[in-house]
């Protein structure tokens, strides 16, 4: 399996002086042609990562020793080069559709523009492609949802919308930042499932951001677990069971499952030396 | 662009209530207007008798002017001139009042249009600019530009502009629509000197009208550029923090496409309403400026109507200022539904 | 610490001295934070300086603003003359000094007629609603649908040039956008539950308004009412310059301009100063106004990030 993402030593610093604080601390990991998980919960810097790969973040300072992508060098990469790798060789998927897609704009041409973007002159080309990818993310008729603006359809099409809006450019990893969190429970399992199946064949590698523990384990061949800027555990999602930190075993115990005791479940007890930097790096 | 109708039944009732409270409002412009003329010190009878006439003549006129009836009947008779359109007599030039506002109209017009282009050509991007910069030096400049603007008597700004662009200077003309020598050359077909003078192909003409519009223009402008710019700002600010233009950078379109493709396009429409808005507030600017460099537009017809006190001019000016901002009004409503697909 | 006498009845809370105190207080936490923001501060500092002005003009202003020296007409700004002569031989600069107290009396007069009227207007009419509110807010609507300027041009035109009769127009066009403003809020707070409350103990509407409703809208309105001064100042040295506001030989700097017109040219300070005094008084408002904003309402930061 080639190795597409390697990531050694990343942090992201928000201000300068004493009063800065760093939001990801030495977080190192390798993505390849798989689902990477990363779980964590609000202020673990989970979705940072996400926009520290694309460089998106104006404000804050990135720093790693390594941030490779498939040869390119993340870190030194010139916003020239970063253009031509979003959307066209890295791509993100945002969490709520209601918010994330531009309002007065035709989904249809949303999704074509991130073709077109990268293919100069393909308009129609673009729009072609914009359809077949509307009917890849399983929406019925994409001739006539191409041309409706995005408050004129539901959740989770939005979803798919977005799906098929990052995926139309062929890129070769994808973050998904949360891509379910503001779905209706039943529309969940069918949109990931859609991701799951594009994903897999295209082969393409996957870091998906999440709160939810249980969703990653099922989803993910292998899972980051993330506490106050670190990377606390990493290890591929079958032997989440078998896991270690305290913080990980503390969110598997606090997850409620069918047919399991009736006891009240444990509060996650947060341990402060859990915060400081981590001796040891893990991929 | 569709432009679906909204022929529901309660599509039909919004726009009739609508409808109604226009026409409230326009009664009671009226009754303003009618309020003000008759409260006006100038006594209409003495007005066109003149000061020697006897009390008979005084009483025939006075009568003619049915001003020995009750107030509502003479409230009723106005309302029906207006219906009919019939404004009255100026005083002061012995003309229909609306054949006067008519012949100075272009010239207002003509002042506005320009004074708008500046204000809007300049002024929005500089209030994009400016979001796009926060609290960057550059936007500071633009808080601090934009807050004088706002301060400034515009009259005052007028004149030092006058002293510096054409006394000290030389760069521009002075006051009035063309200097003495062109006066009167041109045939008045429009009314607007730029446009007569290009059909007439007289190209020194349309120079100089060029020449004496640029600065009371770009005065007036400075005014509606103040606003525009701050509104611009906040509205591309509160785009600038939505998910979608992180959608758009994570697509790979840079910077710059991102501001103007998506940002700006969600604010196009509410530009345009504070765009109109900006071109109602500019009458009142013009009013003054006008006056600061004798320009004969509509303002200034205005001001020395109220300055002799010519009842029917004074009346007529001040509803049709009020008809012009409210329809304003109603106008940038309308595109404010029409064109944001939200609305539909 | 205060001379309010309690009233016996125990109704009546004891929160009467205490709110007068805490009134001080608060504007003393008001005026701080206006002090501590280099702009807010800069525009307190022009109000105070034209208070003081205003008050002290026979000690500030060298000469008397109506003496005539038509031995040094059109002189340009000297040692002798500040900001120079004018066309008769007056000192420009007595004559600035003098013209603030004209400017402090039209502000303090429109702001102490339209404040509260505004605020009784547009609370009774946001609080009762019904025919009440509609037929005010037709009102307020054709006066707002008049730019300032020349709806006061018309009230003047309708009442007589002069200097009362301008004021008299002002107040007439500032006081509906208070009122608009002051009905959005009190709608508002109709809703609230402890507004309720106060009606089901069984208070009365007069009680309701001006003890729940009036306090919360005050932030908002004071702001508002500092920037309308802003545009009360530029529409009265506009209807003085157009020669329907104050009338020579009164000092009012709108006026001066109007007079100094013909002459600026060759004589630019006739025209130059009094616009500048009008200036740095407008923009001392805006500025106030913006500062006021920010220490008291921060939920309007609409339109000023």
């Amino acid at each position: 399996m080639d190795r597409l993402m390697d990531i050694r030593d990343l942090s992201v610093t928000y201000g300068r002086g004493p009063g800065a604080m760093q939001a990801v601390r030495g977080v190192s990991f390798t993505l390849g042609r798989e689902r990477l998980g990363i779980v964590g919960e609000s202020g673990s810097g989970k979705s940072t990562i996400g926009r520290a790969l694309l460089k998106l973040l104006p404000t804050a300072t990135i720093t790693a020793e390594r941030m490779d992508f498939m040869g390119t060098d993340l870190v030194t990469a010139s916003e020239r080069r970063m253009l031509a790798i979003r959307g066209a060789r890295i791509s993100m998927i945002l969490q709520d559709p209601k918010f994330s897609l531009n309002p007065v704009q035709r989904v249809g041409d949303q999704i074509a523009e991130a073709y077109a973007v990268h293919h100069r002159g393909a308009r129609r080309a673009a729009r072609e492609k914009a359809l077949a990818m509307l009917e890849a993310v399983q929406i019925r008729d994409p001739e006539r949802v191409y041309r409706l603006y995005p408050h004129e359809i539901s959740g989770g099409m939005g979803q798919r919308v977005m799906i098929a809006m990052m995926l139309v450019p062929e890129p070769e990893v994808i973050i998904a930042d949360e891509p379910t969190s503001a779905l209706d429970v039943t529309v969940r399992m069918k949109v990931l499932g859609i991701l799951d199946r594009l994903v897999r064949e295209r082969g393409i590698g996957l870091v998906m951001i999440s709160h939810d523990l249980n969703l990653v384990r099922n989803f993910c061949d292998r899972v980051l677990i993330m506490y106050a800027g670190q990377v606390v555990e990493a290890l591929p999602a079958a032997e989440l069971g078998a896991a270690r930190h305290p913080y990980t075993r503390g969110l598997l115990a606090a997850q409620p499952h069918i047919g399991g005791d009736r006891s009240p479940l444990p509060v996650l007890r947060r341990d402060e030396s859990w915060k400081r930097p981590l001796a040891e790096a893990s991929a | 662009m569709r432009l679906t109708a909204p022929l529901t039944s309660a599509g039909l009732s919004a726009i009739a209530r609508q409808a109604g409270t226009i026409l409230v409002t326009l009664l009671g412009l009226l009754v303003l207007t009618f309020a003000i003329g008759r409260m006006m010190p100038v006594d209409p009878v003495r007005a066109i008798v003149g000061e020697e006439a006897d009390p008979a003549t005084y009483q025939q006129v006075y009568e003619e002017l049915g001003m020995d009836k009750p107030v509502y009947v003479q409230f009723a008779t106005y309302l029906g001139d207006v219906v009919r359109g019939d404004f009255g007599t100026s005083l002061r030039t012995g003309q229909p009042v609306a054949q006067d506002i008519l012949s100075v109209m272009p010239a207002t017009i003509e002042l506005a249009t320009f004074a708008i282009l500046f204000g809007a050509g300049i002024g929005i991007p500089l209030g994009v600019w400016a979001a796009v910069r926060k609290n960057k030096p550059t936007d500071h400049v633009v808080r601090v530009v934009t807050l004088l603007g706002h301060s400034m008597p515009i009259f005052w700004t007028g004149m030092i502009g006058l002293i510096v662009f054409y006394a000290w200077l030389g760069w521009v003309g002075g006051g009035g629509r063309v200097s003495d020598f062109y006066d009167g050359m041109v045939e008045p077909r429009t009314g607007f000197l730029l446009i007569d003078s290009a059909l007439a192909g007289d190209w020194d003409v349309f120079r100089d009208a060029v020449n004496h519009l640029v600065l009371p223009a770009s005065i007036l402008g400075l005014a509606s550029l103040a606003y525009i710019t701050r509104m611009t700002r906040s509205f591309m600010l509160d785009q600038l923090t939505q998910e979608y233009v992180t959608t758009a950078r994570v697509k790979g379109l840079s910077k710059t496409r991102t501001i103007w493709g998506h940002a700006f396009a969600n604010i196009r429409v509410q530009l345009v309403t504070i765009v109109a808005l900006a071109y109602g507030g500019l009458l009142e600017g013009a009013v003054l400026i006008e006056t600061v460099f004798s320009w004969p537009g509509f303002g200034q017809y205005m001001t020395n109507n109220m300055l002799t006190g010519d009842m029917n001019a004074v009346m007529t000016c001040v509803l049709l200022v009020g008809v012009i901002f409210i329809t304003l009004n109603l106008l940038s409503d309308l595109l404010y539904k029409v064109f944001d697909p939200r609305t539909r | 610490m205060t001379a309010v006498t309690l009233p016996p009845a125990s109704a009546r809370s004891s929160a009467r001295p205490s709110a007068l105190r805490a009134g001080a207080d608060y504007l003393g936490t008001v005026v701080r934070h206006l002090a501590g923001n280099p702009s807010s501060a800069f525009g307190l500092a022009v109000i105070v300086i034209l208070i003081v002005m205003a008050v002290f003009a026979p000690l500030i202003a060298p000469q008397d603003p109506y003496l005539q020296d038509l031995q040094a007409v059109l002189q340009p700004p000297s040692a002798a003359h500040f900001f120079g002569t004018d066309e008769v031989g007056r000192d420009v600069f007595s004559r600035i000094v003098y013209g603030s107290r004209i400017t402090l009396t039209i502000i303090a007069l429109v702001a102490v007629v339209v404040g509260p009227i505004g605020l009784a207007v547009g609370t009774l009419a946001g609080y009762f609603g019904g025919w009440f509110d509609t037929v005010l807010m037709r009102i307020t609507d054709i006066f707002l649908s008049f730019p300032g300027l020349i709806l006061s041009l018309a009230f003047v035109a309708a009442l007589g040039a002069g200097l009362e009769n301008a004021i008299v127009a002002i107040a007439l066009t500032s006081w509906p956008p208070i009122a608009r403003l002051a009905r959005a809020e009190t709608l508002t707070l109709r809703g609230a539950d402890y507004v309720a409350a106060a009606q089901l103990q069984g208070a009365s509407a007069a009680r309701i308004i001006w003890k729940q409703i009036v306090p919360m809208c005050l932030p908002s309105v004071l702001v508002r009412l500092t920037l309308s001064m802003a545009t009360v100042i530029l529409t009265a040295a506009g209807l003085g310059f157009l020669g329907l506001g104050a009338q020579p030989p009164l000092p009012e700097w709108g006026a001066m301009i109007a007079i100094g017109r013909r002459y600026m040219l060759e004589s630019w300070w006739l025209v130059a100063f009094p616009g500048g005094a009008i200036l740095c008084v407008s923009l001392a408002f805006n500025l106030i106004g913006d500062g006021l904003r920010d220490a008291l309402d921060p939920k309007q930061r609409k339109g000023r990030h």
